[in-house]
């Protein structure tokens, strides 16, 4: 299925620095008046896994293909879903709890496709991204697993 | 043909990226993974559960039979946990 031809800028950025989701929400819907909907998702850095405590994070990427593969799944959001705006922010470098990590914005005139897509980009990063993160606790350091969980998040988009 | 290695796969072998010249017979992504594991110690740890390790050619994802013929640049890393 393909949509009526909408303005649907894209923006991917993978970035050190800190993000402004306000900000980054008003540059998306911007002096607009056709967007209806703007769902933001921010994945933040916790203190606890399974009930170890996580002094830092560490996030590695592939550079290059880490933004081709979010360009793949946004102009696949984009082909879903009628969206008005995509921005994906994914931070790399060493993270404290409670920094931020990635921001998914999605713009739509409804909120249904905007949180629809806006959970299927985070289920794809997830899983597709070449991301890796890396733990730090008391008792050493150690590469996060893939969870299962998140793989059959993904599939539930998979279209037959 | 480039190759790069990220996360524990690069702590495993040993090296960020390198350049190699695998023989011809060498056809598949499958048969690369073993090929190199025959290299060294380090690249048969880094590659002791193939199944595990993701592989991407030209920064796209593809499966173990995948042929590598024309490949610029080929990587292999864990399942990703980003997000």
């Amino acid at each position: 299925m393909t949509f009526p031809v909408t303005t649907c800028p894209v923006t991917i950025r993978i970035q050190q620095d800190d993000f402004d989701i306000a900000r980054e929400i008003a540059v998306l819907t911007g002096s607009r008046t056709d967007i209806g909907a703007a769902v933001s998702f921010t994945g933040i850095c916790r203190s606890d896994e399974d009930s170890a405590k996580i002094a830092a994070l560490s996030l590695e990427h592939y550079p290059g293909m880490a933004e081709e593969e979010i360009r793949r799944h946004a102009d696949e959001a984009t082909s879903r879903w009628p969206l008005n705006g995509v921005t994906v922010i994914h931070r790399v470098g060493r993270f404290m709890p409670g920094q931020n990590i990635v921001l998914v914005l999605t713009a739509s005139q409804h909120r249904h496709a905007a949180f629809q897509a806006a959970e299927f980009l985070m289920d794809y990063l997830k899983t597709n991204a070449p991301f890796w993160k890396k733990e730090e606790s008391a008792t050493g350091t150690g590469w996060v697993e893939a969870q299962a969980r998140d793989d059959e998040a993904a599939a539930r988009w998979t279209r037959s | 043909m480039k190759v790069k290695y990220f996360a524990w796969v690069r702590e495993r072998v040993g090296k960020a990226e390198e350049t190699i010249e695998p023989p011809a017979t060498v056809r598949t992504v499958e048969e690369l993974i073993a090929w190199l594991s025959g290299q060294s110690e380090a690249y048969a740890y880094a590659f002791e559960k193939p199944k595990v390790i993701r592989v991407a050619i030209d920064h796209a994802h593809v499966k173990s039979d995948a042929a590598i013929a024309g490949a610029n640049e080929i990587a292999f890393f864990p399942p990703m946990t980003g997000g």
